[in-house]
């Protein structure tokens, strides 16, 4: 305890670089895997390999693809950007089944319905049938947030600060104080990062909280 | 890319304690052991929890909950407590399989929850119209109808464990995860990339066992997979990689 009042501003500045270095991935994610969720469901022939793309993705180990990044991308080892996008490419690889998921359980009849009130394709896509899949998509980015946060701190071991630098530098100096004051504020990050999509979800589906349909 | 290659291709990477196939054989064992130990913890677990309907409330926040510990810390934690304790070599190895077991837990417990859960009521009311004993039901009905998910559980376990023993070389445990710790220390980015490659590639090796394995293991009777509609208050995605 004492340990952590003492370096109150370094953990401070460690968390905000691991928090924004876990969201950014996670917006530019969703931003991305909503195109890609909708195309699996309008053309279900791009269903598999995209879910099979996606999940393949998924299969390579976070340090792997954080050492692997520069030689794609050309930069770096210790620029951040590699973690920001080894992280997105995660994000989309999860999100992409949860947002096709999703919009494959609307209703159809809501669909028909809201074709034959005379809304347009892409009107409905983002009046209708997207709200009606925040649900599902909130859960999968809960999922995204919460690991995205604990994979971070991986990148510790290439050389990239954030909280995980504390887990690295206990363990050089054989100090456990640091490693317990990472961990717990990683679980807090991660914790206030899902209760903000809780809320976000909650806000933006009032339909959901109202009282028991008459 | 030439980087890669040249560590690759070199014959002396390839031999010795150090080498690759040893390494390999290394993150396999750690894998098979976690897996193993895991499996023997999470799959009766999660029947028990499926089958009784005791204790949903704590498998569903067990899950969430261990995904947001970072594993990298819990390592380093279960290192410096655990390893003073223990002799000789095992002073990194117990601790660090101990933290595997403790992330395979989670996913396998809940994929043979989920898959007892997710049984068609009406073939357990069928089952048991039979004559067939709670035992019977279980064994005979459920266990067969919740593979699917139950093997999807240890598939998303297995990519874990594979994942998190790359890190676990961090705390001076062999296995592929050696290439691109030491490649690191010594600035060797052909080393580091060539280990990333292989960890990938290992991965991919692991996940489509699984995927055979699954196929020859489930009974054809549930292959014709409908896609099944989606719980709106509990949907669960998909397990991530540490």
């Amino acid at each position: 305890m004492t340990w952590f009042l003492d370096h109150l501003a370094q953990v401070g500045g460690l968390l905000v670089t691991h928090a924004y270095l876990a969201v950014v991935p996670l917006v530019v994610g969703l931003a991305l895997a909503v195109p890609l969720g909708w195309l699996a469901t309008r053309f279900p022939r791009l269903y598999t390999p995209l879910i099979t793309a996606s999940g393949l993705l998924y299969t390579i180990p976070s340090l792997a693809l954080f050492v692997l990044m520069p030689l794609v991308l050309g930069l770096g080892i210790l620029n951040p950007l590699n973690v920001i996008v080894a992280l997105t490419l995660y994000t989309v690889a999860l999100l992409v089944r949860t947002v096709a998921d999703g919009l494959s359980s609307v209703p159809e009849q809501v669909r028909q319905a809201a074709t034959a009130m005379g809304i347009g394709p892409v009107r409905r896509f983002v009046t209708v049938e997207l709200p009606l899949a925040v649900p599902v998509i909130a859960a999968g980015l809960r999922v995204a947030a919460v690991s995205n946060v604990s994979i971070v701190s991986v990148a510790a071991l290439i050389g990239i600060a954030q909280l995980g630098s504390l887990f690295t530098d206990g363990f050089a100096r054989d100090f456990l104080d640091p490693i317990v004051v990472g961990i717990v504020a990683c679980i807090v990050l991660a914790l206030i990062l899902d209760l903000a999509i809780v809320a976000l979800a909650r806000a933006v589906t009032p339909w959901l909280r109202g009282g028991r349909a008459g | 890319m030439n980087l890669i290659l040249a560590y690759l291709t070199d014959p002396a990477h390839w031999q010795g304690s150090g080498g690759i196939p040893a390494r390999v054989l290394e993150h396999l064992i750690y894998t098979l052991v976690t897996l193993l130990v895991a499996a023997a913890i999470g799959v009766p677990l999660g029947l028990w929890v499926g089958h009784t309907g005791r204790g949903r409330w704590a498998v569903v926040n067990l899950v969430n909950g261990m995904r947001s510990v970072p594993t990298l810390g819990l390592l380093f934690v279960a290192v410096l407590v655990l390893g003073p304790r223990i002799r000789g070599d095992l002073a990194f190895v117990v601790p660090s399989i101990l933290v595997l077991v403790v992330l395979a837990v989670p996913p396998i417990l809940a994929g043979a929850y989920a898959g007892v859960d997710a049984v068609d009521p009406l073939a357990r009311d069928a089952a048991k119209a039979m004559g067939m004993s709670s035992r019977e039901v279980l064994f005979g009905v459920e266990l067969p109808c919740a593979l699917p998910l139950l093997f999807g559980g240890l598939r998303s376990a297995a990519l874990q464990v594979v994942a998190t023993a790359t890190i676990a070389a961090a705390v001076s445990v062999g296995g592929l995860g050696r290439l691109l710790i030491d490649g690191q220390a010594v600035r060797d980015y052909g080393q580091m990339a060539a280990g990333a490659v292989l960890v990938a590639a290992l991965a991919l090796a692991v996940d489509l066992v699984f995927a055979l394995v699954q196929r020859v293991a489930i009974s054809p009777g549930l292959v014709p997979a409908r896609r099944r509609p989606i719980d709106r208050k509990n949907p669960t995605p998909a397990n991530p990689v540490a």
